[in-house]
């Protein structure tokens, strides 16, 4: 009765879209960064100075490689080369939890310095301090969620590859996860040297 | 009443799964948009109940029916659900769903599923706002904005509150990005944009700032769940942080949201005064752009809400001035309706009277926001029962009563059958008295000095409050006639062929109701315009 519709050039366009809402989602928390930073500019150095850049440097380098693995494995399945594929996809979700271990052992460590939202220590600092580290908080959050959410899409999806539901003549939906996944990385690109370099 | 048999059920019987299941995992847009209409409409009854509390609360000064802890809680739960649940989706997602793909030829929106899963996150948005009123420290009280920081200090229900709108929100992206992807790519051939109904044009328009707008509100809703659970400060003065931030990140949302709620009103009215007047629509691509330059120039202007709250006098004066922009496409909006009905062949069926005291209401309350928009008066007005009136005026005499226009327009389309026009024409008229009577007297006594939200109130605002509750009787009686004649209509109403109305536009060459996949094994082409009403002849019923 119903007859198959099938668009990839309308699947990609709502991707975009969708894209775009995740980038106004996140900038309003850069507006909130760029207010702070105008109000705090000192306490902001201050307290950009007490994060590790090591770890941060370390996931810079995890994520942009995963969005590599990423995208040679659209071109792989392009090429119908599936056993490729899924080893470039899983490759990606490795370095997904890469990052999340890595940023958990981050977090560990400031939690355990006594730095976190809503703590004494943190509101003895003052409150520009304050305010960095609950943006940094918030923002590396959603943003770690968000790496969770990724992982989770193209798991899913690896599996729809291997059961051959994702093929070379259709592989749009691997293509918006890796759409998808390059977002995540791209606003690391902007959380990295906001919280961790230019200060 | 003419008792018939309806021979033809369309897409109710048609369906891959049978029974309820055939409704709850259905990808068909006419079902998704039934299933929005059904809940939308209860809410709206629940959030109408609500109103009628406040407005009794009101009739004197002193305590009548409730508490004051009560009263705040009445008329946030009010504002919640009128405003997210109600006058956001209504048009764009239970009108839009229904009649957007067919207006353009298509058999399905661009995403069924994302569709489906939307009104999914409708539906938990929607539950988990009412579950907030019963469950935890009590009903949220902080007014359907959420403002810092009284909210982040509250102990009532807030943050489960916030969440609730934080879905709903997203419900309303994917309708959004559903409705922009199908508009650009699922035309049938032949549907060039010149030829789109003025519906879509108008969706399309509510569609961007859906898309553009709404993920603002999430982020700032997160925020204050989040400064709420972790009691981070980022709203708090003393910690450094800044409450007027809560207000612009809030307004940039929500002032576009005001469009969303207002254009797809806007594009119903379009499509309800040409066929009722039997004249094409006067300036297609004015009111085509018209919409755009609403939807742009409206998301501008969100700082207008904070005149008072402290902001430099030079940022007031650019977003008056921006404020009054808004003004010049609505204008052109009411102009065009108004050249449309000139020497038109007007017959005052049900959804015309609807589309003609929209017109009415709109005007007013949309002079009333210039007086809201100039600084000067609204530093008088501001958080005055005036500011009530005038949203009210626009958001319920607009949008409200553009969904009573589609509700009589678009239903006998839908159901097949035709409700009594007497007891519709009886129930406008109730309800457009009421309507003005109820918001006239609270925009008076607002001028007069009366604050919003206050429980209680001076003796000397007494009559106009009396008056403002008694109008707000008659809207009631006026809604419970409208709904019933309605619900009678759909039930054993006499049946409805094509097109009843005599209208133009695609969805009345499909059978009503409409099959599953709205035009059968071969898609339309469209050869003329939405309005040319040459050789288009209604159906008798």
């Amino acid at each position: 009765m119903s007859i198959e519709h099938r668009d990839d050039t309308g699947a990609r366009f709502g991707m975009w879209l969708f894209l775009y809402t995740e980038v106004i989602l996140f900038s309003g928390l850069f507006i909130l960064y760029a207010v702070s930073l105008a109000k705090f500019p000192v306490q902001f150095a201050e307290a950009s100075h007490k994060l590790n850049i090591y770890f941060g440097t370390v996931n810079t380098l995890v994520l942009l490689t995963s969005s590599l693995t990423i995208a040679l494995a659209i071109t792989a399945i392009q090429r119908n080369q599936i056993k490729r594929t899924l080893l470039l996809s899983a490759m990606t979700i490795a370095l997904a939890l890469v990052f999340l271990i890595n940023k958990y052992f981050e977090w560990s460590a400031e939690i355990g310095h006594g730095i976190y939202p809503g703590s004494e220590h943190l509101a003895e600092m003052g409150p520009g301090v304050t305010t960095f580290f609950n943006l940094y908080y918030f923002t590396a959050g959603l943003h770690g969620l968000h790496v969770l959410i990724g992982g989770t899409l193209i798991s899913i999806v690896s599996i729809m590859v291997a059961k051959g539901k994702v093929t070379a003549e259709r592989y749009t939906l691997l293509e918006n996860s890796a759409l998808y996944w390059h977002l995540v990385d791209l606003v690391w690109i902007f959380l990295f040297p906001l919280y961790y370099l230019i200060l | 009443m003419t008792q018939s048999t309806l021979t033809y059920n369309g897409f109710y019987s048609e369906s891959p799964r049978p029974g309820i299941l055939g409704w709850l995992l259905s990808t068909d847009h006419k079902r998704i948009g039934i299933m929005y209409l059904c809940c939308i409409t209860t809410m709206f009854i629940v959030g109408a109940c609500l109103g009628i509390a406040i407005r009794l609360e009101l009739i004197a000064p002193g305590p009548t029916i409730m508490g004051p802890q009560t009263y705040n809680a009445t008329f946030t739960v009010h504002g919640i659900i009128m405003i997210f649940m109600f006058i956001i989706p209504s048009v764009p997602a239970a009108f839009g769903n229904l009649v957007l793909p067919i207006q353009i030829g298509a058999r399905d929106v661009s995403f069924p599923k994302v569709n489906l899963i939307s009104w999914y996150c409708y539906v938990i948005g929607a539950v988990l706002a009412l579950f907030s009123i019963f469950t935890g420290t009590g009903a949220p009280d902080t007014g359907w904005t959420f403002y810092v920081p009284f909210s982040t200090h509250t102990n009532t229900n807030v943050s489960l509150a916030a969440f609730a709108a934080f879905m709903l929100g997203f419900s309303s992206i994917l309708t959004g990005i559903n409705f922009v992807t199908t508009i650009h790519r699922l035309r049938a051939k032949g549907m060039t944009w010149g030829r789109l109904p003025m519906f879509v044009w108008t969706l399309y328009a509510t569609a961007w700032i859906q898309v553009l707008a709404t993920p603002m509100l999430g982020i700032t809703l997160v925020l204050v769940i989040l400064e709420r659970t972790f009691g981070a400060g980022l709203f708090d003065a003393a910690r450094g942080g800044d409450p007027i931030m809560f207000q612009h990140l809030f307004w940039i949302y929500s002032h576009p949201a005001v469009y969303i709620m207002i254009l797809p009103g806007m594009g119903v009215i379009s499509e309800v005064i040409p066929v009722f007047a039997r004249k094409p629509l006067f300036g297609y691509w004015a009111m085509a752009f018209s919409s755009l330059a609403i939807a742009f120039a409206g998301s501008l202007v969100w700082a207008h809400h904070m005149y008072a709250s402290g902001m430099s006098d030079f940022a007031i004066l650019v977003f008056s001035f921006l404020t009054f922009i808004v003004a010049i496409p609505s204008a052109i909006k009411v102009f065009n309706w108004v050249s449309t009905l000139y020497k038109g062949s007007i017959e005052l069926a049900p959804p015309m009277l609807y589309a003609l005291s929209f017109i009415f209401n709109f005007s007013i309350g949309g002079l009333g926001g210039l007086a809201l928009g100039a600084a000067a008066s609204d530093i008088h007005l501001t958080d005055t029962t005036f500011v009530v009136g005038h949203f009210h005026y626009t958001m319920f005499g607009g949008l409200g009563f553009a969904f009573f226009a589609a509700l009589h327009y678009w239903l006998p389309k839908f159901t097949g059958r035709m409700y009594n026009h007497k007891i519709a024409v009886i129930a406008w008229a109730l309800l457009f008295v009421g309507f003005n009577v109820t918001y006239m007297a609270m925009q008076a006594v607002g001028i007069q000095g009366m604050p919003r939200r206050y429980y209680d109130y001076l003796p000397e605002f007494f009559p106009l409050n009396l008056v403002s509750t008694i109008g707000s009787w008659v809207l009631a009686i006026g809604l419970i006639m409208m709904f019933v004649n309605l619900w009678q209509g759909m039930r054993k109403g006499p049946v409805v062929g094509k097109n009843p109305w005599g209208a133009a536009t695609l969805e009345w060459t499909v059978p009503s109701p409409p099959p599953m996949d709205n035009f059968g094994p071969d898609d339309p082409v469209v050869t003329r315009g939405p309005y040319e009403f040459k050789g288009v002849v209604a159906d008798e019923y």
